[in-house]
Formats: structure tokens, sequence, C-alpha cells
């Protein structure tokens, strides 16, 4: 079965055409996959940002992580499940979509960053921050930045 | 006292006609507003968060204060010039949309929110700096949380036409959207 088959498949399928065929079901999902962006986004920049300098320089690196790692991950599964409740809604689109294609890879990419190497890094920084440590910050940022827009190029492409 | 003579001669200027036709400005200008959510509710978010004593209790409000302060205030001033944007390119169906009204009034009332917060109590932050936050304080974050979740939902549904004024409606939309005979 090619890969167009099996997004045909989905898009068939009862979820997708309940929340196709519902007037309010896909602004819903949509809404609340915005709010959990806003609280990943508070999440990861305010380590990122605090260890390129910016923010709470004066607490060590881990314990904001420490902090804030629970919140990131409950809003990162949110945004995964309404995400996939988005996709199941329109899955041809996505299959044509180069912005859908580019998220889920960079999605991937980030998801994997963020709980290998730079959940190992920063859990190892306190104050004093290396050049690996920013490097980290910096590689961070701009993968979920390019997930994030990708993810609204998806809605005005096709 | 009715905007609309004014939302439609915002409409009829060549900028904002521009704006509202581009192929890649308005969807760029709309990508910053959602994205800049990141840096302002979710700097917001964890203010609210140590106001009610949830995230990083060891770090004073004071140091909140001097330090993430400055970076809502950054994200608020990218979100105003990319919403006041957004408005410009589109003014009439903004004007006329429920969603955008309740909107704006969520924005006043979060705005009084913060500043009743900063001129009440705030003011004594001498005394709680490092500890638990009082009632009152709990209880505007509370309320901002509230607030900015709901200003995030009416943004989003702006852009769905189900009260919009050129389709049939209920008379309380029809009031509470400011629609006119001609549409």
């Amino acid at each position: 079965m090619a890969a167009l088959d099996v997004f045909q498949a989905i898009e068939a399928s009862g979820v997708s055409t309940a929340i196709r065929e519902s007037p309010w079901a896909f602004a819903v999902i949509e809404s609340i996959h915005l709010l959990a962006l806003s609280l990943m986004g508070g999440a990861v920049l305010l380590v990122d940002l605090r260890i390129l300098g910016i923010g709470l320089t004066a607490r060590p690196v881990r314990e904001l992580a420490g902090e804030t790692e629970r919140w990131m991950t409950t809003a990162l599964v949110v945004l995964i499940v309404t995400g996939i409740g988005l996709f199941l809604s329109e899955a041809v689109k996505c299959f044509y979509s180069t912005p859908f294609w580019v998220k889920m890879t960079t999605l991937s990419l980030a998801t994997i960053f963020t709980y290998t190497l730079r959940r190992g890094v920063v859990r190892k920084t306190g104050t004093d921050v290396g050049t690996t440590t920013r490097l980290v910050a910096v590689v961070s940022m701009a993968l979920w930045f390019t997930v994030g827009a990708a993810g609204r190029w998806i809605g005005f492409s096709g | 006292m009715s905007l609309l003579p004014f939302c439609e001669w915002l409409a009829g200027t060549s900028g904002s006609i521009a704006l509202h036709e581009s192929l890649y400005m308005y969807p760029l200008v709309e990508s910053s507003h959602v994205l800049t959510l990141c840096l302002f509710v979710g700097m917001s978010v964890i203010w609210d968060l140590r106001l009610l004593g949830i995230v990083l209790p060891n770090v004073a409000m004071s140091d909140m204060s001097r330090r993430i302060w400055p970076l809502m205030l950054i994200g608020f001033i990218l979100m105003s010039i990319s919403g006041v944007l957004l408005f410009y390119a589109i003014p009439v169906r903004s004007y006329q949309s429920i969603w955008f009204r309740a909107k704006v009034i969520m924005l006043v009332a979060a705005g009084l929110n913060a500043w009743t917060f900063h001129r009440t109590v705030y003011r004594t932050v001498d005394t709680w700096d490092t500890g638990r936050p009082p009632r009152r304080a709990r209880r505007a974050a509370i309320a901002s949380l509230a607030l900015w979740a709901g200003i995030i939902v009416a943004g989003r549904m702006i852009a769905y036409n189900w009260f919009d004024c050129d389709l049939p409606q209920r008379p309380f939309i029809t009031w509470a959207a400011g629609c006119t005979e001609k549409g």
C-alpha cells in the first residue's frame, strides 16, 4: 500500500469524518493546540533565553529546567494529541503539504534533541554557561521555531 | 458612537488593501502574531504560575519583575504591532466580529487586572517577595491566566465566519456584532 493510500484511508475514517463535519471541532481543537503552544513556548524560552544571558540569569540553569520540565512535557503531550486530531481531519491535504512534512521532520528532531542532548546538558549546567550549552539553546530555539512556523504555514497552503 | 465609518475608511486605504491582498506579507504578520504568543503569553504564564506558588518558588518576585517583566513587555509590543497590522488589513470584518469584540473586552480586563495588581498587592511585595504570595495576588494570577486563555481562543475564532454579518444571524448576534442593514 502506498503512503497516499494510507493517508486517504485515515481521512475516510470515522473520527476524521466526525471532526471534518462538525462546525466547531476543528476550531476548538486548534484553540487548545494554541493554548498549549503558549505554555510550551514559555517553558522552552525561559531556559534557552536564560542560557543566552536573558531573563533569570541569577538562577542555575538546572533549577529553571527542572522546575519547568513537567510543564513543557504536559504542553507537548497536549500539542501532539490535538495535533493528531487536526491531522486526522485533513490527512490528504497534509500529505501534499510541504510545510506539514517540514513540521513532522523538525518536530521529531526537536523532541529527540530536547529529551536527550538538551536535557543532559541543562541538568549539568549551573550558573556558569559554556559554549556547548549556548549552542544547545540556539539549536533548541531554532528547531522549535521551525516547528511552529511550518505548523502555521500548513494552514496557509493548499 | 460607531467606529464603522472609520473602519470603512481604513479598509479603503491603499496600505490596508495591499496588506489584505498580499501573498506573503499577511501570512507573515499572522505567523509573527501567533509565534510571539510563546514569548508574551509564555512568560506571562510563568509569571502567573510563580504568583500561584506553583513554579520557581525560590525565585523572588522582585527578581521576576526585574528579569521576566521586560521579556513580557517586548512580547507585548511585538504582539500589539502585529495585531494592529492584522486589524489594519481587515478592519470592517474585524470590527463587526463578536470574537474580536470579546477579545478587546478581555484585553482591557487583563490590562485592568495587571494595573490593579501593581497598584495594590504588589506594593507590599517586600513582605512576600520569597514566600507564598497573598491571596489577592493569587486571585490576580488566576484572572490573568483565564483572561489570556480567553483572548487566545477568541483571537483564533475571528478567522471563522459563523457569526459574520453577511450570514443570517439571531438578533442578539446582529446587535453584539453591530451589523447594519447594508451588512
